[in-house]
């Protein structure tokens, strides 16, 4: 009762205090965004109060709690489930922004003269969406899976775990309302400002406490390697968030912030953490998924434990200098730049190990590219992860760079990596958990899956090649020189030039987004327990029994000690 | 848990952990992963002998090579302004007006005027020079101030309205309207017999009015039959080309509130070689005189 009391007395006080920075606001987006503050607050008190189990109040306090059911599995997997809905709401809604601003490249007059729809405000929305919605729900949800699983221990706090999400979704929504009243801090991929910022740290820092929880608290003796990389992951983007948002607010309720940083030292920090969030967001924290799923659908062993721990500590040792290969050729020292230069280039064997690891795990299982379409997808997402950390190190030398850089080959780098990696394995993880989840004998249609596989394909292809051709014949004709020693093209004949290859890059996206549309269906209809009458195609079994539940009654396995877990 | 087996497919022993269901193999590194890091690892070491690489207190090693980037430009830009220097210093003495157009000096300087011109002058006429609203069109035969090389050049070296050059090219329409010289109703009258002369209407009351004020208002500068002053940069009404626009609306406010279009005098920011390759390279775009 008292719990219920302080819970719901806390939200109503942010909700009050919401609604006084409404009414004191120094500019009208920070009203309109701490009015968002207040409404989700209240929300969050009168779902609270809803779901309240008042029978038990009559009782004495201690015996009442905890008193819901337990699912069949003994896992806490809520949270998973609205994971599950909310990776693929965002990732549509990100993929959906992407094709209108690649569109708006190649016909501006869908900027529509509006300040909110403007391509300067909608590329962060994009970015934001893609990377940290989707991307960010899918890691948050499939690590909740993967540490549950691999510890053999229901999750550490679920009412944490269920701030962590829907603390998430308000950040993503603070964000992304944020971006189009033109709130922003101007870093890429860092766009938030000063009070949204602030807020991801809380709830970083929860996430990061429901994570180590569950591992303390596992069954089994040893934390497995994915766990390693969802766990460098959570820590190294705290790190990365904390330091690069440094910056005084102009006022405490107005939107306005200015960064602790300035000049090359900003940019510096400003590319350490971009390229970390490369690094550790979309490389570690999906490799984590990657080391769990791919073994699971595949059912194979893992190919190498002793590559899995030299490529992580290598990985993770080497990414976090390689950041200054974003400012080659500028005012950063040389020094700073060929250090960069030089990590990136060491980084390539350690990001390829983690492509040999997924690919060889399927050794004994190569026939199910054949027949299993979400195997298919999780070797294309390696395939893809290994072109572009080779790509990446080749970008990063000085002498390539000086050709990619600020050309659109860079964009078509960051998408073979982004709709190629992350997009691949993020939609094959929610096709394998999707009926794990909702206790459905199958997915709806594994040959929707099929469609999926091939427009997402074919839409890559279209983007990533004309990206490079673009990119590569927009670097050579900014620098062409004619025979006199004049530039031989003005900007905006470049510009010109790059038409048909934005309109090749928006048609490539469509069909990604037409990919992904098949699998909200898919989803959705699995969600609903309705199965296709379709010809069969291979899947990893599913039997309920041999993920063998959490009971109550298992014998705990004393932990070994958290040092000498990782081997 | 420690269950150490052979895998019945791949070969080699399991590490004997298991975790939901997942085992690893005890593989060792593939060797030519383990040699291409090694390999990575010597190139970014003997990298960093070579370039600038390790920070110290208050500098950073220089590298065996001696490399830096300024050091890269400052190369690159003396060999590319050696290579020019030769027709630049010819071109920054030579009369362009005379100068033979079929000549390899007009050439070189036609190339560098093209350089020149993206570089300080499409922000205003366009990257194909062929001007936007309040910018005229080079491209064609119809000149504010003269059309000529020596026109041209003139108008370069000292702008147009440029109050601090003394030789600037400069007018002042006067506001007709603001200024409470005529009424909107004959200003009305002045834009039917405008439209009329560039046969946008056709003869009205109206513009047989308007023709009696221009003769007394507008013709001492766009002359009597509407066809423009040079001297004064008074355009010629009568073709088809608006600097700011014939519509009726925008006539209207240009007479009543009259244009005050200004250019920099490039004489002050550029040298005399690039003035002149600019003249040569608008003179030859299309309505050279």
């Amino acid at each position: 009762m008292e719990g219920l009391l302080i819970r719901s007395g806390a939200w109503l006080a942010i909700a009050c205090l919401a609604v006084v920075a409404t009414a004191l606001a120094a500019d009208s987006a920070f009203a309109v965004q701490m009015a968002i503050v207040a409404f989700a607050a209240l929300i969050a008190m009168g779902v609270g109060m809803a779901q309240a189990d008042y029978s038990a109040f009559g009782a004495t306090t201690a015996a009442a709690t905890g008193s819901k059911a337990e699912p069949e599995t003994g896992y806490y997997d809520d949270v998973l489930r609205w994971g599950v809905i909310a990776t693929v709401f965002w990732g549509l809604a990100g993929l959906l922004a992407g094709v209108y601003i690649a569109l708006q490249l190649a016909f501006p007059a869908l900027n529509l003269g509006l300040e909110y729809t403007s391509f300067g405000r909608l590329r962060p929305l994009h970015t934001s969406a893609v990377i940290f919605a989707f991307g960010g729900n899918a890691l948050i949800a499939s690590s909740f899976w993967v540490v549950q699983r691999t510890c053999r221990a229901r999750l550490f706090a679920p009412a944490l775990a269920r701030f962590v999400f829907w603390g998430y979704q308000l950040f993503i929504v603070l964000a992304a309302t944020g971006y189009l009243l033109g709130v922003t801090g101007g870093k890429e991929y860092a766009e938030p400002e000063w009070y949204v910022d602030l807020w991801l740290t809380v709830v970083w820092v929860c996430y990061l406490i429901v994570y180590l929880g569950t591992i303390v608290k596992r069954h089994e003796p040893h934390i497995y390697v994915a766990n390693w990389f969802y766990l460098s992951f959570i820590v190294t983007i705290a790190m990365l968030h904390v330091v690069n948002n440094l910056a005084m607010p102009v006022s405490i309720v107005g939107s306005k912030s200015y960064a602790a940083f300035a000049g090359v030292q900003d940019a510096l920090t400003q590319w350490w953490y971009g390229h970390n969030a490369v690094g550790f967001f979309l490389t570690a924290g999906f490799l984590g998924m990657m080391y769990y799923f791919v073994p699971k659908q595949a059912e194979r062993p893992v190919y190498s434990y002793r590559l899995s721990i030299v490529h992580f500590w290598s990985l993770i040792f080497l990414y976090i200098w390689a950041g200054p290969h974003h400012l080659h050729y500028t005012a950063l020292p040389d020094w700073a730049q060929t250090l960069g230069m030089v990590f990136s280039i060491m980084l390539w064997m350690p990001s390829w190990g983690g492509m040999i690891n997924g690919l060889m795990t399927l050794s004994g299982a190569w026939d199910k590219i054949r027949t299993d379409p979400i195997i298919r997808m999780m070797v294309l997402a390696l395939a893809f992860y290994g072109m572009s950390t080779f790509e990446g190190p080749m970008m990063s030398v000085k002498s390539v760079n000086s050709l990619s850089h600020y050309t659109d080959w860079t964009i078509g780098h960051v998408h073979s990596g982004a709709l190629g990696w992350n997009g691949m394995i993020t939609f094959a993880v929610i096709y394998f958990m999707t009926p794990r989840l909702w206790g459905r004998q199958r997915l709806y249609s594994l040959r929707m899956v099929n469609w999926h596989f091939w427009c997402a394909t074919i839409g890559i292809v279209l983007y990533a090649a004309s990206m490079w051709v673009a990119g590569i014949m927009q670097g050579l004709m900014w620098r062409e020189y004619g025979a006199d020693g004049y530039l031989v093209y003005a900007f905006a004949d470049v510009v010109a030039a790059m038409q048909p290859y934005y309109l090749i890059r928006a048609s490539g996206g469509l069909l990604y987004l037409t990919g992904a549309v098949f699998m909200a269906w898919n989803v959705a209809q699995t969600i609903r327990g309705r199965l296709r009458e379709e010809a069969p195609l291979d899947d990893a079994t599913y039997d309920a029994a041999a993920d063998r539940p959490l009971t109550r009654t298992e014998p705990a396995i004393a932990p070994a000690p958290l040092a000498a877990a990782a081997e | 848990m420690t269950d150490k087996k052979n895998d019945p497919i791949a070969g080699p022993q399991s590490m004997g952990h298991e975790w939901d269901g997942i085992e690893e193999l005890n593989n060792p590194l593939p060797r030519w992963w383990l040699w291409t890091f090694y390999a990575t690892i010597l190139f970014a070491i003997a990298y960093c002998v070579v370039y600038p690489a390790i920070p110290l207190l208050n500098s950073a090693t220089q590298g065996s090579f001696g490399w830096s980037s300024r050091g890269q430009l400052a190369a690159e830009t003396a060999k590319a302004e050696a290579a020019r220097a030769d027709v630049l210093a010819q071109l920054a003495k030579v009369d362009i007006a005379t100068l033979d157009p079929k000549s390899p000096l007009m050439r070189a300087a036609v190339e560098g005027g093209r350089a020149a011109f993206r570089i300080n002058c499409v922000q205003c006429h366009g990257s194909g020079a062929a001007g936007s609203k309040g910018y005229p069109n080079l491209n064609d035969d119809e000149w504010l101030w003269g059309g000529t090389m020596a026109d041209i050049r003139q108008t370069i070296i000292h702008g147009i309205r440029q109050p601090d050059d003394a030789d600037t090219r400069t007018s002042q329409m006067p506001a007709f309207g603001r200024d409470g010289i005529l009424p909107a109703d004959q200003i009305d009258d002045v834009v039917s017999f405008v439209r009329h002369a560039a046969r946008l209407e056709g003869n009205s009351a109206s513009a047989r009015r308007g023709a009696g004020l221009f003769a007394a208002n507008c013709a001492v500068c766009h002359g009597n039959d509407a066809s423009g002053g040079r001297q004064f940069g008074a355009p010629d009404l009568t073709d088809a080309i608006w600097l700011y626009g014939g519509d009726r609306d925008t006539l209207h406010q240009t007479i009543a509130n009259a244009r005050y279009g200004v250019m920099p005098a490039w004489g002050q920011r550029l040298d005399p070689a690039t003035i002149n390759m600019l003249t040569a390279y608008v003179h030859q775009l299309g309505g050279g005189e």
